[in-house]
């Protein structure tokens, strides 16, 4: 009996253990995304958002702009790519390969696909530090990600949807547009949602593609102009890159509040977009599953 | 029939085809700059990998030290440091999550946890910055707080939500029959978890230590901001050091295109690159053993 019951008290002990470090870790995390938002929103000024040195409204525009130039790229590429995985690759060796591609794709160190933006778009381009390079390289990083969500939406559908399609004398690539994809497209929504997330946060990669610098004239809507806010081909830098430079170059006397205030921004809008992805996949779940619950 | 099918079939399949191209043309552009060092100027392999002589001359005569074992040092440093805080913890949220109390685990702690997945790693790094490292200075009563021991809990932070998820997803998919087996035979709730779940999830608690590994040496920002960038191998962990990502970083920007600093430093790209192979490797290698020793306990999930 007395193993029993030294095997109860362990079960007891360990037991309040993993209470402990759950709730500490809980309490941890808690504890970061508070002091990150209260730290930024405590030095608020309505300074800070304005379009100026003294704000981040420029560095905010650029990183919306530059979610929005490299979904254009990364989407069809990456929805492209998981169609073809899901639908048309065989079993071979090619489509062995591109998985482990996919795969190497998903695990390369940011700054090293910078560093291969830096050289392909900018040196080899001879081309300025501009946003749509800085784009095209995360959308290498976001590339795997849109691809695998795709396949597995596809992979999730009910065979028999594609079997009633072909059946009906459609061809695979008519069952895919105007069948599959439909079906799919929650599921690929919400991957899409989680990697525009991922690219705001993104700064190693764009350090040396998007380069550090913002010159935005407001008023100038010539769109071949280098201070134009819409050009594609200027330099600008997004709120993550300006929380990099303002600790290590004194870019405005309230560097760090800008900082602290770029953070807090920052931090809710990726947790808003990954709550936003969540909600959104929970709702659809429930408005196209309703049959098969 | 061509523009139903064929044209569309093909489209789709130059799509994958240019997946492929883009990660070849990134391996091969890595190889071809990084090698440079060993070919263009001269310098072996060996002297890269072992010295700690770094001083690349900044054009393209060469002639300088290329030795970036402070780099190396201080990676693997901070990596293992790291992991060290970060795997026990993990481990124990995960546990957690699964076996001790799922309710709160799937309704609380792990939307949290996937949550902070995606926080970036420049956030990460300010707040190590600007309350970490004044922390650890006024803790120990050092000149200044950067330091390995930063580093290595900034990254700590920052691969504990990716090792945990994915520590769970591998717990979740033990088969409950095995559970129910050893609470038949007597075990407590801890002997369960011991000795059957967590040997059988083995495999995919090993691929999330491999992917949380592989993360922390990718980073780049968050660790420049805290490791106090000071080339010498670090004497104790609150001691100032350099690593591999902060070199690029910061340097790359200064270096002339096609000098010898400039291709030491695409040699450093290439050593994260072939590391970041060397993980992909060994996950195959973890989950493919454990898909002999038991079909049925999937790997973890893939990122």
């Amino acid at each position: 009996m007395e193993a029993s019951k030294r095997a109860k008290n362990v079960d007891r002990i360990m037991t309040i253990l993993f209470y402990l470090t759950a709730g500490f870790f809980l309490l941890l995390l808690l504890a970061f995304a508070l002091t990150v938002i209260v730290k930024g929103l405590r030095g608020f000024d309505p300074k800070l958002l304005s379009f100026s040195r003294e704000g981040i409204g420029n560095q905010l525009f650029n990183t919306v702009y530059l979610v929005v130039l490299s979904l254009l790229v990364s989407v069809p590429l990456g929805v492209a790519t998981g169609i073809y995985m899901a639908e048309y690759a065989g079993d071979g060796k090619g489509t062995k390969f591109l998985r482990i591609c996919i795969e190497t794709l998903s695990s390369l160190p940011s700054i090293v696909v910078g560093l291969f933006g830096y050289l392909v778009f900018i040196v080899m381009t001879g081309a300025k530090w501009n946003l749509m390079s800085g784009a095209m390289a995360v959308s290498i990083l976001n590339l795997p990600l849109i691809a695998t969500t795709t396949e597995d939406a596809f992979r999730g559908l009910p065979l028999g949807y594609k079997k009633g399609s072909l059946g009906m004398g459609a061809t695979h690539w008519q069952t895919i547009l105007h069948i599959l994809l439909p079906a799919a497209l929650p599921r690929i929504m919400t991957g899409v949602i989680l990697a525009a997330g991922r690219i705001f946060g993104e700064a190693a990669a764009l350090l040396y593609t998007a380069g550090m610098s913002t010159d935005i004239n407001w008023g100038n809507w010539d769109i071949t102009s280098p201070t134009c806010p819409l050009n594609p081909f200027r330099p600008g830098a997004t709120l993550a890159l300006h929380i990099w430079a303002s600790r290590t170059e004194a870019v405005s006397p309230n560097a760090a509040q800008i900082a602290n205030f770029s953070s807090a921004v920052l931090l809710i809008l990726v947790f808003a977009f990954s709550i936003g992805a969540r909600i959104f996949s929970r709702y659809m779940d429930k408005k196209m599953g309703g049959e098969h619950r | 029939m061509f523009r139903k099918e064929y044209l569309w079939r093909g489209i789709i399949t130059v799509c994958g085809i240019l997946v492929i191209l883009l990660t070849l043309s990134i391996g091969a552009f890595l190889i071809y700059k990084g090698s440079g060092t060993f070919t263009k100027y001269g310098h072996s392999i060996f002297e890269f990998l072992f010295s700690p002589q770094w001083s690349p001359a900044d054009n393209s005569t060469g002639g300088g030290k290329v030795g970036a074992a402070i780099y190396i040092w201080g990676s693997v440093c901070t990596c293992a440091l790291a992991l060290l805080i970060a795997a026990p913890f993990s481990m124990a949220a995960s546990i957690f999550i699964t076996e001790i109390s799922p309710k709160i685990g799937t309704r609380v702690f792990q939307p949290a946890i996937e949550l902070f997945v995606g926080i970036p790693s420049v956030i990460y790094g300010w707040m190590g910055l600007t309350v970490l490292v004044p922390a650890i200075k006024s803790l120990f009563g050092l000149n200044h707080g950067y330091s390995v021991l930063a580093a290595g809990i900034v990254l700590a932070v920052m691969i504990f939500p990716t090792i945990t998820s994915v520590a769970s997803d591998a717990l979740r998919s033990v088969p409950a029959d095995y559970r129910k087996a050893a609470y038949g035979l007597g075990a407590t709730r801890w002997q369960v978890i011991y000795q059957v779940v967590l040997p059988a999830a083995k495999p995919g608690i090993l691929t999330g230590v491999v992917l949380g590994l592989a993360r922390a040496f990718g980073e780049a920002l968050a660790v420049a901001m805290v490791i106090g960038k000071m080339r010498a191998f670090p004497k104790n962990i609150l001691s100032p050091t350099h690593n591999l990502t902060a070199a690029i970083a910061s340097d790359m920007g200064g270096a002339m295109e096609g000098g010898e600093y400039n291709t030491a430093l695409w040699t450093m790209a290439l050593l994260l690159f072939l590391i970041s192979l060397f993980f992909i490797f060994m996950i195959h290698r973890v989950s493919a053993k454990g898909g002999e020793a038991d079909g049925s306990v999937k790997a973890g999930k893939k990122r």
